[in-house]
């Protein structure tokens, strides 16, 4: 006689260690079996583009520190390239610079944030997370040299970025750089071999492409599933188009080609941040703009770039006023989970777990 | 480099198919009547030379007298990108078509318009409040909405 089972519905969350945040996931389980998921956001909504208009250009850009607060270096630079169109301003070179080196550096340290916190869900209790922090610790010594700030940094403004490193920047970055390599190549002969990671991960919640591209997927997730889509590469800001660097991709789209996707863009990272030492010259870090922006009335702009977690945008309308009329923020956190019901149907409770790690979201950027 | 289409550019597309559908164009966005939203998508998308496939962003904004929702897309078979825009002049009930049979990716950006803006979406599959609770008085990004709720 077979055995009748009854559809189950379970509140993953809010307050879960698994969902990275305040996410709630309602999910019907066939026994142990995913038959439908409803991701239900806004306990973390503060009403950022809300707020936006009703502050001044630069004062908005401490708002977009606190939507993705892992990587506040790139969300500072999507906005500032927004505003930028706006004004139609130029940024000195060496103002491009540190911005690239600083978005690289963020980048390593989400991305480290990333695998580290997959593997906590993996069952690899503190661990390997505590390797990952130990060498995102460094990065965000380095943000505090450079603006005094480690997480809400606030360090890109319009016209280019807050202040010039300070002399003692450079040798401090020169001995990160050097133990970078080993860094990696440890963590990766930690991670990227070990069995457990690769029966939890292999061949699990795998992404059509097709798939992923309908549904507006970007940044890491993307890449795993076999796209070289790359905002830096497709339309280079910045001075990204003066460094060489590849976009790694995957072949299957499975929560491992996620994993190795961004330990390889750590790499490629690190190498962008060498070039940015060898080419950087002396000059000014940011242009000359009025202390009270104020863009044309009308003129509108969307900036983007490629954000740790994939394209983060701002679309901003300007009335003449000094605040925004309107600040949309294009967040790849909440775009990327539109696919999560689709990845997640069918896959069993636990790898729901590493799925939803290996898309990597940031509650701040996903509710804003 | 992405090329920007211009507006004028991606309105000769649509003449053939679509005469009465494009309202108006100015630099590098198209203004599509929102009646014809879902069809012209679907052109957009479908057409082998324009393959607009990845929908990156839906906003609204409130201009008082209307609502507009801006629609940037990217095709990444060419990578180019368009801004297609449509208006509403309502403040009650305003809707638009749904494009989420062409983009499954507008899915919950569309619910965040209707919930934070209050413009619905028509043929949406699951049309309903994303980042406030149900129940909440309002749309909150709205230009005249007030703060009704009481600590």
């Amino acid at each position: 006689m077979p055995i009748r089972t009854e559809p189950v519905t379970v509140n993953i969350g809010p307050q879960h260690p698994s969902t990275h945040g305040v996410l709630r996931l309602r999910v019907t389980f066939d026994g142990e079996v995913i038959v439908d998921v409803e991701p239900i956001f806004g306990y973390l909504h503060r009403g950022s583009e809300k707020l936006a208009e009703e502050r001044n250009y630069v004062q908005v850009l401490t708002l977009t520190d606190r939507l993705d607060y892992v990587a506040s270096m790139t969300n500072n630079q999507a906005y500032c390239l927004a505003v930028e169109k706006l004004m139609g301003v130029e940024v000195p070179l060496r103002g491009q610079y540190l911005r690239v080196l600083a978005a690289e550096l963020q980048r390593v340290a989400s991305h480290l944030v990333a695998v580290g916190f997959l593997l906590q869900d993996l069952g690899a209790l503190a661990t390997p997370l505590m390797y990952c922090f130990r060498f995102r610790e460094k990065i965000l010594d380095l943000f505090e040299m450079l603006c005094g700030a480690r997480i809400t940094v606030s360090y890109m403004r319009p016209g280019g970025v807050f202040a010039d490193a300070p002399p003692d920047f450079w040798p401090a970055l020169d001995v990160l750089l050097a133990e970078a390599s080993e860094l990696v190549a440890e963590l990766e002969q930690l991670l990227m071999q070990n069995e457990i990671v690769l029966i939890r991960t292999k061949n699990v919640g795998v992404l059509p492409l097709e798939t992923a591209i309908a549904h507006s997927v970007s940044g890491p997730v993307l890449k795993a599933s076999g796209l070289a889509w790359d905002w830096r590469k497709m339309d280079p800001y910045d001075v990204y188009d003066r460094v060489r660097f590849d976009v790694p991709v995957g072949d299957r789209g499975d929560n491992y080609d996620r994993l190795r996707v961004r330990i390889e863009e750590v790499k490629q990272s690190l190498g962008i941040v060498s070039q940015c030492v060898e080419q950087i010259e002396p000059g000014p870090a940011r242009a000359e703009l009025p202390f009270v922006l104020r863009p044309p009335a009308g003129a509108e702009a969307y900036g983007r770039v490629e954000a740790p977690k994939g394209e983060l945008g701002f679309y901003l309308v300007s009335d003449g006023s000094i605040a925004p009329y309107r600040c949309k923020i294009r967040s790849p956190s909440l775009i990327n989970l539109t696919v999560l019901r689709e990845l997640l149907i069918g896959w069993k409770l636990a790898d729901m777990i590493v799925t939803l790690g290996s898309i990597d979201i940031n509650m701040g950027e996903v509710d804003r | 480099m992405t090329r920007a289409f211009q507006g004028q550019e991606l309105a000769g597309f649509l003449r053939q198919g679509f005469p009465d559908a494009v309202t108006g164009w100015a630099g590098d966005c198209l203004w599509i009547d929102a009646p014809r939203l879902l069809d012209v998508a679907r052109f957009l998308k479908d057409e082998p030379s324009l393959a607009f496939n990845f929908l990156s962003s839906v906003s609204a904004v409130d201009y008082i007298d209307h609502f507009e929702l801006v629609y940037h897309l990217t095709s990444m078979t060419h990578n180019h990108s368009a801004v297609l825009k449509t208006r509403v002049y309502t403040r009650d009930d305003p809707s638009v078509p749904s494009v989420v049979a062409v983009w499954p990716g507008a899915d919950f950006q569309e619910r965040e318009v209707w919930d934070l803006m209050g413009v619905a979406f028509e043929g949406h599959p699951n049309l309903k409040r994303i980042m406030l609770w149900d129940g909440f008085p309002g749309h909150p990004h709205r230009k005249d909405f007030e703060d009704v709720v009481s600590y």
